[in-house]
């Protein structure tokens, strides 16, 4: 009886960890700003920053605003981090000039959508054209699809974005967030 | 309308602004206000901009919110500070109180060929900042006024928002270096010490 209850709470899927892990790299990665337009997918980060008396969250009208603002952050010793849905990035292309000519850092975290199961056709093209066209402005791009992997992945950014002093994006792949289904929840 | 002969002329403003700058920190947006910032000094407490544009008041945000003990001026222009109107938004909220954005209003894109941009037609800036909840927000029109506006800028009373009505006249270019390394770099010196060339 007991083994059976045990079985069913491990069939159960437990809540992923990676936002934890990630909060923990950017902790250590000493970040103190944090700009972001809200994804589900970031989610449980946004709040364990709200939850730091040390950090200060920015909500943003647009993405754009985080990326002078975390330059801004910069030229005052201070680092920050993104957090943007793919969809975001398509909002903030002129202004990543900012960071590419000035040779300043900048952390992206921006986590997919238009991609693995996505099942909203209007989330396609610009989330086919993130990858793209973060790289043709220059920003250094590394898609993580594992959940395993994330937390390393992030750490490995932070490493390059701050000391190397250039633009770098984390692409959570949907395949880690997991892809709503919105007829499902059409028929709810 | 305005009498053109009765507006600011935009030197003067920035002068009066810049008037015994002491370790003011100033964003210039890109175009004529970054020649105005220029024109009265160049300093390696100015960081002004040759693009990003949009950027301008949002650059100042996070400044002022790494640097809470030091005093940041934001000098943009109009259609610079319409780009992006919803930062006035995102700046409300964190309303750090040394921030001063002060937008030179000409009412118009005067870098390519002195186009109207909607404040010709009305667009209030000023009530606009008021909207998102910046309540010292002003529109400037005389010489005493942008007086009061620099010593507000030099306190740390809260963030002000002023939009200066300024002559459309075209000026002659006083570039800053362009270099943006060197900009951020000598930026970052001057404010943190040699420690920021290590890091």
């Amino acid at each position: 009886m007991a083994e059976a209850a045990k079985s069913r709470s491990e069939a159960v899927p437990a809540l992923p960890t990676w936002p934890d892990e990630i909060y923990r790299v950017l902790k250590d990665a000493g970040i103190r700003q944090v700009a972001m337009v809200p994804d589900a997918g970031h989610s449980r980060l946004i709040r364990s920053f709200e939850a730091d008396p040390e950090t200060r969250v920015v909500t943003l009208t647009t993405e754009e605003e985080g990326v002078a603002m975390l330059a801004g952050a910069w030229l005052g010793g201070e680092r920050g981090v993104l957090l943007l849905q793919s969809s975001g990035v398509g909002n903030c292309i002129n202004m990543l000039s900012l960071p590419v000519i000035c040779h300043m850092p900048l952390l992206m975290i921006v986590t997919m959508r238009g991609d693995w199961g996505e099942f909203n056709p209007w989330q396609i093209p610009m989330g086919q054209g993130t990858r793209p066209s973060l790289e043709a402005m220059g920003v250094i791009v590394k898609k993580v699809d594992e959940p395993d992997l994330v937390a390393s992945t992030v750490q490995g950014a932070a490493h390059l974005a701050f000391n190397t002093w250039k633009p770098v994006a984390v692409l959570i792949g949907q395949r880690v967030l997991g892809a709503k289904n919105f007829k499902e929840l059409a028929r709810k | 309308m305005t009498n053109p002969n009765a507006l600011l002329h935009r030197r003067d403003v920035v002068n009066e602004l810049l008037r015994d700058r002491a370790d003011l920190l100033v964003i210039a947006g890109l175009g004529a206000p970054n020649w105005d910032v220029s024109a009265a000094g160049d300093h390696p407490n100015n960081f002004p901009l040759w693009g990003a544009m949009g950027g301008a008041s949002m650059i100042g945000l996070g400044l002022a919110l790494a640097q809470p003990k030091r005093k940041v001026l934001v000098v943009t222009g109009d259609g610079e500070m319409l780009m992006n109107v919803g930062s006035l938004a995102s700046i409300a909220v964190e309303a750090p109180k040394n921030l001063t954005i002060a937008v030179l209003d000409n009412e118009r894109f005067g870098e390519t060929g002195m186009q109207k941009t909607p404040t010709a037609s009305g667009v209030d800036l000023a009530a606009i900042a008021t909207a998102c909840g910046i309540r010292t927000s002003r529109i400037v029109r005389t010489m005493a006024e942008v007086t009061e506006l620099r010593d507000l800028a030099h306190e740390r009373r809260g963030t002000a928002f002023a939009q200066i009505k300024i002559n459309p006249e075209a000026l002659v270019f006083v570039m800053p270096p362009a270099d943006g390394v060197i900009l951020t770099t000598r930026f970052r010196q001057s404010v943190l010490g040699d420690e920021a060339l290590f890091n």
